[in-house]
């Protein structure tokens, strides 16, 4: 290497090298099925190709460079506010050797960008990130190997620097210049090295994200911001609650009222608009008082829990493995649970949709722009090529809340009033009533130690509905089910492993020499779920952390100890003793009503690894609980953005204890009767952890592993083996809410 | 005919005086910061300042808000010249969607306008009422610390270091 280039390395310039047999640059797996919630993404045409570009193995699909030298970067996933956008950014002018500020990204639109599926499984990275690396990388290099035939060089001796090309001669190009004799509109080499981790200048350090100061001061961020000239506002005319419809609404009394400029009625669907929010409001109160029934079988009476354990299953080993151990001498056998949990966004779903010239515009935060365009287009008996789906950021949804179905609402309302935008915004109370829920899930555990203290035998059975019905036909929305037209939805599926639904880290990463892992899959939904943030994760990981902990305290170990006895996953082992050190675990004393608790996961035993180590304390009068502390560590593979990661753990924390000790859907026979946050409570500020730390552990050159799921299931564990401590109690059952820990210790006269 | 004072500057709204602040703000002054959630008073994302304390605009029928003074966080600063609390919250990241954000900060500039110094407890309690699904807590309550000094005060008894 010559002195200029190792010097241009150094600032970050990168020399330009393909290896062309050496292997790929970072491989990932292929597929982008949605983190596996079905529905996904084209085939694989190029299946040598990593992350997204075996879908879409050409260049333009994914980077363009304008004539200025700029470039635009294409990605199929959306940001949700994990802050995948500035993610990305970083990762395409890292290997484009562009500064940061002249790349910009075009997320999620179904006339502009690549198909990625579904935003969901923390697979963003792993998949978009991937491709965009790995696209970048070799539009660096085609540019260089376009300036080589220009300057008569091998590419090999020129660099790259900001977005310019220089030959050891001191001659150079501009990127703009260079691209416009060259077309992008190649499929990727798998042989084009990414460039070397030591001349990364973005990936790996904190960058602040684009989008935060604009929502921050005002600026139109939201969907529900959108505004266009003649746009018309909408509200969406149903019953209180899934399962239930309004008998006889008099829509024309409803039309009468003031400040409603029509409503649109589509078989029962039926919608109202107006010029303004306001008198909208005001029907919505009339459409209260509107009676309604349920149609439906009446939902069973008392915990759900129950009725979903003992409808019927299709089981699926999912695991079996027989190897002759010591024998067993110490049984464990314990079932543990959760309710149903809401998606619970902040803004209810709203979308905006434009019917004009035949053809119909949806800008929509739903998860996955393409299968919305499919179902939409059955509903609305139109070809995919007359419907666009633009992704726009809506609040934080965390899976398959109302965003599809209330974009269906509003495309059906736009259809009445051609050319005329409309917007319609769900209700807090439809938000709460119509959302899927995240389905309640049962497990049981059995497992028995051997004389030494180890793991002898292991059992673990799921049961639970389909954690996705994230719609890909008309029948999927709500709307679809309402226009009359027949239309029924896709029926309920397991996802299978390695991804898994309800089923979803089932399987835990310790040493089972013998283990039985089913999914109990139960088809029947008494009421409507589908995809909540990490799937069937939070319960599983919840229920095996919870079972090693008591074995370790049948074992009369440290539960530390105990799970790095069970573990040979050098990665695993790293996160645990990390956090063990840093959290001083070793130093830790109960006391009473004290106690710290430890869990670990990798998610999906494929992304990343996650421990968490709480700190609480609980006021045996009311049970009420604090936890002191909360902290984590956390290996994602490469590391793109340490601060963007140590924000999705720490939401993950605080989000899984919310779900875990705060939350729970109640029903009467006819429905939810969940409406709002004071029939449906969730942590507020005063629940929140004391301190939180997160500890990254980057490694720098490994994939990318997906980390928005990573941390609930562990935190979830944690807050119980703490409390367990903290109280003697074993507590299997969420919510471990006050209620509950102070009948536990009422139920054992600690009081 | 109703005479608000939004950021500085009088408004004439000629509609109905039940109508909540929120729907003017957003349908007919083009102010996107407070944000609708709940419409019940229950969430906190449509938090405004009124007369320097904060007030859930989705339940404030502009009737009551004759000779008041209102602040919405348009008011505070832009996404290039950001007040104190705002910058404090870029400086922290303190977003992740970030709905909910526009209304903790017309929260902490209210607790930090009455209260310099507050102690942790009176913050977290001061904050309450707003609700974050993306669990920002932490990050939320460090941005308020950190602006409570960059605005020449402190938090009493920060439960972790303020930076
Ligand atoms: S929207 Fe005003 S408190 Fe929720
Ligand atoms: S950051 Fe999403 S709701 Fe608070």
């Amino acid at each position: 290497m010559s002195g200029v280039a190792r010097r241009d390395l150094l600032r970050g310039g990168g020399l330009v090298v393909l290896f062309a047999l050496a292997g790929t640059g970072v491989g990932q797996e292929g597929g982008t099925s949605g983190g596996g919630e079905g529905t996904g993404a084209p085939p694989e045409v190029a299946p040598e190709l990593p992350g997204s570009l075996a879908e879409f193995p050409h260049l333009d699909a994914w980077i363009r460079i304008a004539p200025d030298g700029a470039a635009t970067v294409f990605t199929g996933k959306a940001e949700l506010g994990q802050g995948i956008g500035m993610a990305l950014l970083q990762i395409a002018a890292d290997e484009l050797d562009l500064p940061l500020e002249r790349v910009s990204l075009v997320t999620a639109d179904t006339a502009r960008t690549p198909d990625e599926g579904i935003t969901s499984g923390s697979q963003s990275l792993q998949n978009s990130g991937t491709a965009i690396a790995n696209a970048a990388a070799n539009v660096r290099y085609l540019l260089a190997e376009r300036a080589a035939q220009l300057f008569r060089v091998a590419a090999q001796t020129l660099t790259t620097t900001n977005g310019i090309v220089r030959a050891r001669d001191g001659r150079q190009a501009s990127y703009g210049e260079l691209a416009a004799s060259l077309s992008l509109h190649v499929e990727a080499r798998p042989d084009v090295r990414r460039k070397r981790v030591d001349a990364r200048d973005h990936i790996g350090r904190d960058r602040p994200r684009r989008d935060i100061p604009p929502k921050l001061t005002g600026a139109a961020a939201y969907v529900q911001d959108m505004r266009m000239p003649g746009m018309l506002h909408a509200r969406v005319i149903r019953g209180p609650a899934e399962g239930t419809r309004l008998t006889a609404p008099d829509f024309d009394a409803i039309a009468r009222l003031p400040g409603i400029a029509q409503v649109v009625r589509v078989g029962d669907f039926a919608a109202m608009l107006g010029p303004r929010e306001w008198p909208l409001v005001q029907a919505m109160l009339a459409v209260g008082r509107v009676p309604w029934a349920r149609d439906d079988t009446p939902l069973p009476q008392g915990d759900l829990r129950e009725a979903i354990r003992n409808l019927p299953t299709e089981p699926e080993v999912i695991l079996a493995r027989d190897a002759v151990t010591l024998p067993a001498v110490r049984r464990i056998t314990a079932r543990y649970d959760r309710p149903y949990l809401m998606h619970g966004a902040i803004g209810p779903s709203c979308a905006v949709a434009l019917w004009k010239d035949g053809a119909m515009t949806v800008w929509t935060h739903s998860q996955g722009v393409y299968p919305l365009r499919s179902a939409l287009a059955e509903l609305l008996d139109l070809p995919l090529e007359r419907i666009r789906c633009i992704h726009r950021e809506g609040a934080g949804c965390y899976g398959h809340n109302g965003a599809d179905d209330v974009a269906a609402d509003a495309a059906l309302a736009a259809r009445a009033v051609p050319g005329r935008p409309v917007k319609l915004t769900w209700t807090r109370e439809q938000e709460h009533g119509w959302e899927p829920l995240g389905p309640a899930m049962v497990t049981e555990l059995s497992a028995a130690l051997d004389a030494n203290g180890h793991i002898a035998e292991w059992t673990h059975a799921v049961w639970s509905n389909t954690h996705s019905t994230r719609p890909s036909q008309a029948g999927d929305l709500l709307a679809g089910l309402e226009v009359g037209r027949g239309f029924a939805p896709s029926p309920p599926r397991a996802i299978p492993q390695p991804n898994g639904g309800g089923d979803r880290n089932a399987i835990p990463l310790y040493t089972l020499p013998r283990a039985t892992i089913t999914n109990m899959f139960v088809p029947q939904m008494p009421v409507r779920v589908s995809a909540l943030r990490g799937l069937g994760a939070h319960m599983n990981v919840f229920a095996i952390e919870s079972m090693i902990d008591e074995l370790a305290m049948a074992a009369g170990g440290d539960p530390v100890a105990f799970r790095l006895r069970h573990l040979s996953d050098p990665r695993a082992i790293a996160v645990i003793r990390t956090l063990a050190d840093r959290f001083g675990w070793a130093r830790q004393k109960s006391e009473r009503w004290r106690g710290q608790g430890f869990a670990f996961a990798r998610y999906k035993n494929s992304g990343a690894y996650c421990a968490v180590a709480i700190d609480l304390r609980v006021e045996p009068e009311t049970g009420k609980t604090t936890v002191l502390r909360a902290d984590a560590a956390v290996d994602a593979g490469e590391t793109v953005s340490p601060d963007g990661l140590r924000n999705q753990i720490e939401g993950g924390i605080v989000q899984s204890i919310s779900w875990t000790a705060h939350e729970e859907v109640r029903f009467d026979t006819a429905r939810r009767t969940a409406f709002d946050w004071s029939s449906y409570p969730i942590l507020r500020f005063d629940a929140a952890p004391q301190r939180m730390a997160v500890h990254v552990i980057d490694r720098p050159g490994q994939p990318f592993l997906g980390a928005g799921e990573a941390s609930q299931g562990p935190a979830a564990a944690a807050f119980a083996n703490a409390l367990a401590r903290a109280t003697r109690q074993r507590l299997r059952s969420m919510p471990l809410n006050a209620e509950r820990i102070r009948i536990a210790l009422d139920g054992f006269g600690t009081r | 005919m109703i005479e608000l004072t939004i950021n500085g500057t009088r408004h004439r709204i000629d509609g109905d005086p039940a109508e909540p602040l929120l729907y003017v703000l957003r349908d007919d002054l083009g102010l996107y910061a407070a944000k609708f959630g709940c419409g019940l008073g229950q969430c906190g994302s449509c938090t405004v300042l009124v007369d320097g304390k904060p007030a859930q605009s989705c339940i404030t029928p502009i009737a009551a808000l004759e000779d008041r003074v209102v602040m919405t966080i348009e008011g505070l600063g832009s996404a290039r010249t950001p007040g104190p609390v705002q910058q404090a919250f870029i400086d922290e990241q303190a977003a992740q969607c970030g709905y909910c954000i526009p209304g903790m900060i017309a929260r902490a500039e209210a607790l930090l306008r009455a209260d310099p110094r507050p102690s942790e407890a009176a913050m977290r309690d001061a904050m309450r009422p707003s609700l974050c699904r993306c669990g920002t807590h932490m990050r939320i309550l460090r941005a308020v610390r950190r602006a409570a000094v960059a605005m020449g005060g402190g938090i009493v008894d920060p439960a972790e270091p303020v930076s």
